[in-house]
């Protein structure tokens, strides 16, 4: 270990405020200050000249002006137009920039494992790097680091991407400063996106609030009646608070009471999508063991290993093609669904076939496989947990506004979970398999009268639900760690949903799954997670009694001992 | 009618010719023969010993209902644990002022998350007799209360063997919770002794496992004396053919009930021997794994002999310690194997094949 890096490294006060002490803060920094740099030098660096004579006053006021004075070069300097002008303030603001003390020049430090990169604020060109002291930073306090905020915001609202000015917008909601809402009131004229324009209007509205006209505050109350922003809502909280006139009050209590209903249903949406993902992922866990369980009456306890399976297939199809997650995973899926299918169909014909019309000894032998299934697992992958990288497409949240997002991963699933359904309810509804696996469901020996194969058909619809079971873990790879306990994780809970939703009925699962999920999700905020879930056993296990057969109850090969 | 019924049990003579030894044989071997001799029993292995045999009379209880009833219930453990649960809790009122934070009233975990005073569940437990009651009393109403809702509905079957397995993870997933007041993930330990006796004391542990022993005699004579009676026979009616028994008249709700109660409680006496010997109790004890295992015991030993069921959890809980000490790995591949292949070839467990190889 490097001696000096047992002792904090010397920083000035000054400097140990502006720079994050937390290592991922002050990155998250720099890659923030390079994108900005990237985003709006796009013309090139060599632009401007150090020595350019309408610019060399502005840098002797930083060298050696008051904070008044700086600020006031940093406001005309961003007036300016100059194309690193962006670059430079951000620097600025975040402690970054000085003076190189060798030979005066304007640099911009970033902070490395010893000592600062440098590179020269007008070109951007790398000047390799120095200690610690070898710069002489400029000094900044609050007022100035405000208005520089200011600056940079103005800045950004002349920016050509729609998306930047609408970030500017937003991080100026309830801003108090009046020349920076004379600013935005400027752009509202111009401006030609329609949700910046809407945005912008907010952030107007929002300052009129304070204006002296009664009239005035009450048009800005029923312009801001139905936005959800964060600081609309505060800034009506406030309103309400100091407001005199009754009529601007009642206005601002009525927009006050409209955007907590707003945020209320929101909200609403938010828990139903939450548990209605969860229940996704409990039907894609169940709906295998719908078929082997509901349709033919067997019980199989190695069927989250089986799914477990799915996922380690995942993991392994990943490892196999480094550097194509997204394309891996679409592999990924037939992989693990002939993978699980094949174990599947070789636990039927190998254990199970001998033990049709025994289901409790089918439970104890088909729980013994899923012992030899985890070890053999723990074995071959170590007994730690393995993480399936999540493609980019799927990483991130759609945002529908400021208080509802939706997790994109958790949504492709809810949509992956639907599109198994249908295929495999279409497969059991219009494929000749579907037909031979009922008729031999309804009744075994008239169907082998009629010509089908049972043996044959029992292989391959325990083929069938068990490589659903495998790719339910490749959906499932997406959300929680891959392991040897995950299968044993969702045992219990796909028996429950199975059982909730009526044995031998494809629809009940699903109904049966989302409905477990969604309710789960509503009982969480006022009784946390464990104690919902375990509300939910008792409630199935209280459902069970008066309902034996579920929700749907259908016939089928009896699965009663 | 007792010693009738067991004049014909030649298993049941056998294991309790056993026990009877061993009440004799094992604190001779720890106490009276010195350290160096190669007699000389560890009290490490009386302990594991007295473990075994707990495990035995748990095996039992779930034979009585499974091999006799057609129960086959998944959640056996859970009356297993309760029972432990009891046990700890006293044992845990034992230890007072000893804890880590010396307060004489509440137990360590509850000093830890800052509790004030006692829950009122946990009163009346620095008594043994009040101790000794809840250890039948809890797991009793519990199967009681489960057994009226489940068997009045009729619920039979695989739909019966996974709602008792919901019961004890839905119970594993509250006893994990701080908030349950039974010290949470540590669950009870550090247990101090037992009616002003120390468990680390090696009379203690000898004393234990004979208890533990008579106790697996005295549930196993209990058993047997219940399948040998009337409703024995009505028990095994209603196994084979449970819609005729009722169309007979019988009421086989209740049957059902009295029957899985009893072993219930039977699996509460046997938790709560375990805990003194073991020195803990943990939410671990109600996960569904170990239900599961407690049946292919008595898949292993052979249902519906009881002898079996003991012989059966003593053989495969010796081979776990040996596994699991020797080769680690394979222990869960020599389990799944041993369910697979009793299934498949030996539906009678040992006891089926003892009783082929005599000849008839």
């Amino acid at each position: 270990m490097h001696p000096r890096s047992l002792f904090p490294r010397h920083r000035s006060p000054l400097d140990s405020r502006l720079i994050p002490t937390n290592g991922s803060g002050f990155l998250a920094i720099v890659a923030w200050a390079a994108f900005a740099v990237f985003l709006l030098s796009g013309s090139g660096p060599a632009a401007a000249e150090p020595g350019d004579a309408d610019l060399s006053p502005l840098v002797e006021t930083w060298r050696s002006g008051s904070f008044d004075e700086k600020a006031s070069a940093a406001s005309q300097f961003a007036a300016t137009g100059h194309p690193r002008a962006a670059a430079i303030l951000q620097s600025l603001l975040h402690g970054n920039l000085g003076f190189r003390k060798s030979d005066g020049r304007l640099t911009i430090a970033q902070e490395e494992a010893d000592g600062l990169r440098l590179s020269d604020a007008w070109t951007g060109e790398d000047l390799g790097t120095v200690k610690m002291r070898g710069v002489s930073k400029i000094t900044l306090n609050n007022s100035l680091r405000q208005q520089l905020r200011a600056a940079l915001a103005g800045l950004n609202l002349g920016s050509p991407d729609p998306a930047v000015r609408l970030a500017a917008v937003h991080a100026m909601l309830g801003e108090p400063d009046p020349e920076l809402v004379e600013v935005l009131r400027q752009k509202l004229g111009t401006e030609s996106d329609a949700g910046v324009r809407d945005a912008l209007a907010t952030a107007v509205a929002l300052a009129n609030l304070t204006a002296d006209a009664a009239e005035q505050r009450v048009a800005s109350v029923n312009a801001l009646a139905g936005s959800l922003e964060p600081p609309v809502r505060q800034g009506l909280s406030t309103l309400i608070g100091s407001e005199k006139d009754p009529r601007v009050l009642s206005a601002a209590r009525k927009a006050l009471r409209a955007i907590d209903g707003r945020i209320q249903f929101y909200g609403f949406v938010e828990t139903l999508f939450f548990g209605l993902s969860l229940g996704s992922v409990l039907v894609l866990a169940a709906i295998g063991l719908a078929i082997t369980f509901g349709v033919m009456g067997v019980i199989n306890m190695a069927h989250g290993e089986l799914i477990m399976l799915g996922a380690y297939t995942t993991y392994v199809v990943q490892t196999l093609m480094p550097g194509h997650i997204g394309a891996s995973l679409f592999v990924a899926i037939p992989a693990a669904f002939l993978v699980s299918g094949l174990v599947g169909i070789l636990i039927e014909r190998g254990v199970i076939r001998f033990l049709y019309g025994r289901p409790l000894e089918t439970l104890l032998a088909t729980f013994g496989v899923s012992l030899v299934l985890q070890q053999a697992v723990r074995s071959i992958f170590s007994p730690l947990n393995r993480s399936v990288e999540t493609p980019a497409w799927m990483s991130g949240s759609l945002e529908i506004n400021s208080v509802l997002s939706l997790t994109l991963n958790r949504l492709y699933i809810l949509l992956f979970c639907l599109l198994v359904f249908v295929l495999l309810a279409l497969i059991l509804k219009r494929t000749s398999l579907g037909l031979r696996v009922r008729a031999v469901a309804q009744n075994r020996p008239m169907a082998r009268a009629m010509g089908v194969r049972a043996e044959w058909v029992d292989a391959l619809t325990f083929g069938l639900g068990s490589g659903i079971a495998g790719i339910a873990g490749v959906a499932l790879s997406q959300l929680t760690n891959v392991g040897p306990n995950l299968g044993q994780a969702y045992i219990v809970d796909s028996f429950m949903v199975v059982v909730f939703g009526g044995v031998g009925n494809l629809w009940g699962t699903l109904i049966g799954g989302l409905s477990l999920g969604v309710a789960n999700k509503i009982m969480e905020p006022w009784a946390g997670a464990v104690l919902a879930k375990i509300l939910i056993l008792v409630f199935i296990i209280i459902f069970i009694q008066k309902r034996p057969r579920g929700l749907f109850p259908q016939r089928g090969r009896a699965a009663e001992g | 009618m007792l010693l009738e019924a067991l004049r014909t049990d030649r298993g049941g003579q056998a294991l309790l010719a056993v026990l009877a030894v061993a009440v004799v044989v094992v604190p001779v071997l720890n106490l009276a023969v010195p350290p160096d001799s190669p007699l000389y029993l560890s009290t490490y292995t009386v302990t594991l010993l007295g473990k075994y045999l707990t495990y035995a009379l748990l095996a039992v209880a779930v034979d009585l209902v499974w091999g006799y009833l057609g129960i086959l219930s998944l959640g056996h453990g859970a009356f297993f644990a309760l029972g432990g649960y009891a046990m700890g809790m006293y044992l845990m009122r034992q230890i007072g002022e000893r804890g880590v934070y010396g307060n004489a009233e509440l137990p360590d975990f509850m000093v830890f998350l800052n509790w004030q005073e006692l829950p009122w569940f946990w009163h009346g437990f620095d008594q043994l007799w009040f101790a000794l009651l809840m250890v039948g009393l809890v797991p009793g109403l519990l199967a009681f209360v489960f057994g009226y809702l489940a068997f009045r509905s009729r619920v039979t079957g695989v739909y019966l063997s996974i709602i008792t397995q919901a019961l004890t993870y839905a119970l594993m997933l509250a006893f994990y919770r701080n908030e349950m007041g039974f010290g949470g993930n540590n669950g009870l330990t550090d247990f101090k002794d037992l009616l002003g006796f120390s468990l680390q004391d090696d009379r203690t542990r000898v004393t234990l496992f004979v208890l533990s022993a008579l106790a697996l005699a005295g549930g196993y004579v209990a058993c047997r004396a219940i399948v040998a009676s009337r409703l024995g026979r009505l028990m095994i009616a209603i196994r084979d053919a449970e819609g005729r028994a009722r169309f007979l008249g019988y009421r086989v709700e209740h049957v059902k009930l009295a029957v899985f109660t009893f072993s219930a409680v039977l699996a509460g006496v046997a938790g709560a021997l375990y805990v003194p010997q073991v020195g803990i109790i943990n939410p671990n004890e109600f996960s569904p794994l170990n239900s599961i295992e407690i049946v292919i015991w008595v898949a292993v030993g052979g249902r519906a002999t009881l002898y079996g069921a003991a012989a059966g959890a003593l053989l495969v809980n010796y081979a776990k310690t040996y596994f699991t000490g020797a080769l680690p790995e394979v222990w869960l591949f020599a389990l799944g194997g041993l369910f697979v292949l009793v299934t498949l070839l030996l539906p009678q467990g040992i006891a089926g094949l003892l009783r082929r190889r005599r000849p008839a």
